[in-house]
């Protein structure tokens, strides 16, 4: 079985994406969440804002640390995961489902072919430790 | 200092390896941070009991006639009057009052103390105690390097020392020291930590740390025994208000506004620092080390500035009042809290204040302070 979901891609800054039509969901990786600890606070931006590819949309912060979100895509943010304001654990605990954090419509789908594969951002996390 | 190749390691970094522990860099040594998680770490310790490696930490010997005399010449704290079995917390100042480090003061014998300093602190401090040992008619010795310790903590932490043969330990008295078998080899042990919790802090030698971690995990286990790392050892503390140095106090701040009047005793003879702390006494403290708890959406951490709001007295908003000088999510109230410098006037539990949180101003007030106390 491989390490990360083999129908999502990846940047080197461990968020995931999702492409879902038009549409790309983010989130954050297994490794992100196993480097951060327990997650307590995720700062979102609004609905209807833009985000550039490889830019900051948001902060996470663990009990300890605080990490920079960096979009994997641009484009207009269209949905927000208002769970994650309450329940901010539900990035531990399922960072590939509950745990998303937001939805961007894609303005230049070519960037997408930017993002790594499962086996290339494995590849990409067995160099860093 | 980070490089791995000169970090040092405790004679448990195998233990914590086999638990899975997350190491990091830590005064020069790689230490544990985490095993199974911070807040489980944090939740083990507050409702059963946690073991922790504080080996890094360092242990000053000193015998002799006039070691007590000695110690309470470098120390705000009284030595001499600490009757044989018991510790004293206290800090050590310099000549302008301000903090060189908090220690605990053990009193082993009549003539014969065992003083432990932080880790970051080990050579700032035994240089210090060194120097002022020349021609003085005692031994000073640093232990650091041959003496292991271990801190085992948490309601279930009597328990747990009873099960691994040690049940006398349950009797001693809130920072008292004895003796004790453990895994088989001696070790001493005192009635201290740092989390808020009951339990024992247990120095032995170097190499016996392992025997001693393993026999008190084995006893552990049925009381829910979990290893706990920096990063709960850092969250525990914060939530019973216990300084960290580097972070509440350091070289820049003295023991007076930080809130630590209760262990400068002016009257217990000459001291290094002691004219300074009077003349600070006499003028009274501009600023105070303050509890606080931030209403609005966002976590405080150390190093972020501490600014009025709409509401604090006395100051326009914005304007930077002091600063937070530690802070974290607390895991046992589940508010984001923290520790900071604000002027005296502003000090009063409930006063508004802002915190400002990656350029953005967050709500918060100053609050009462330990976070924590343990149900007796």
């Amino acid at each position: 079985m491989a390490k990360y979901p083999t129908d999502l891609r990846y940047t080197k800054d461990h968020e995931w994406a999702r492409i879902e039509g038009d549409l790309v969901r983010v989130g954050v990786t297994a490794y992100a969440v196993e480097q951060l600890g327990d997650v307590t606070l995720v700062d979102l931006p609004a609905i209807g804002g833009e985000v550039e590819a490889h830019a900051k949309f948001g902060d996470i912060e663990s009990v300890k640390t605080v990490s920079e979100l960096f979009a994997p895509i641009g484009g207009e943010v269209v949905e927000i995961n208002a769970a994650l304001e309450d329940s901010p654990e539900l990035v531990n605990e399922s960072p590939y489902d509950k745990g998303w954090m937001v939805v961007i419509r894609v303005s230049d789908p070519t960037e997408l072919e930017a993002l790594l594969d499962a086996a290339a951002y494995e590849d990409y996390v067995g160099g860093l430790d | 200092m980070n490089d791995p190749a000169t970090l040092r390691r405790t004679s448990l970094y195998a233990a914590h390896e086999a638990l899975g522990a997350r190491i990091v860099p830590f005064a020069g040594w790689q230490m544990p941070v985490q095993y199974e998680g911070i807040v489980k770490e944090h939740e083990a310790v507050r409702q059963r009991v946690g073991l922790f490696d504080v080996s890094h930490m360092g242990e000053l010997e000193i015998e002799g006639p006039e070691a007590v005399a000695f110690v309470d010449g470098l120390v705000t704290n009284a030595i001499a009057p600490l009757p044989v079995g018991k510790a004293a917390y206290t800090v050590c100042c310099n000549e302008r009052g301000t903090i060189l480090d908090d220690l605990i003061v053990y009193r082993r014998g009549a003539d014969r103390l065992l003083v432990v300093c932080n880790a970051s602190n080990r050579d700032k401090i035994a240089a210090h105690f060194a120097k002022h040992a020349e021609g003085r008619d005692l031994t000073f010795r640093d232990a650091s390097d041959d003496t292991a310790l271990i801190a085992i903590q948490g309601p279930k932490a009597v328990a747990t020392v009873s099960d691994a043969g040690a049940p006398h330990l349950g009797e001693l008295p809130s920072f008292g020291l004895g003796e004790a078998t453990i895994g088989g080899v001696g070790v001493l042990a005192a009635r201290t930590g740092y989390t808020g919790e009951d339990g024992f802090e247990l120095f032995c030698a170097w190499n016996d740390a392992p025997a001693v971690w393993a026999a008190l995990m084995k006893a552990g286990e049925a009381h829910g025994i979990a290893a706990a790392g920096l990063g709960a050892r850092d969250t525990l503390r914060l939530e019973g208000k216990l300084s960290l140095y580097g972070n509440d106090i350091d070289e820049t701040t003295n023991p007076l506004e930080a809130g630590l009047g209760w262990v400068v005793k002016l009257d217990h003879g000459d001291f290094i620092g002691r004219d300074a702390l009077i003349a600070i006494r006499d003028a009274g403290t501009p600023r105070k080390l303050v509890g606080l708890v931030v209403t609005g959406r966002g976590i405080a951490r150390h190093g972020y500035p501490i600014v009025a709001t709409e509401g604090t007295p006395g100051h326009v908003a914005g304007e930077r009042i002091g600063e937070v000088t530690s802070g974290s999510p607390s895991p046992t109230t589940g508010k984001n809290i923290g520790l900071g410098y604000v002027p005296a006037e502003l000090a009063k539990p409930g006063t508004p204040i802002g915190v400002e949180v990656r350029g953005k101003i967050i709500t918060a007030e100053v609050a009462k302070t330990p976070f924590y106390r343990r149900p007796r």
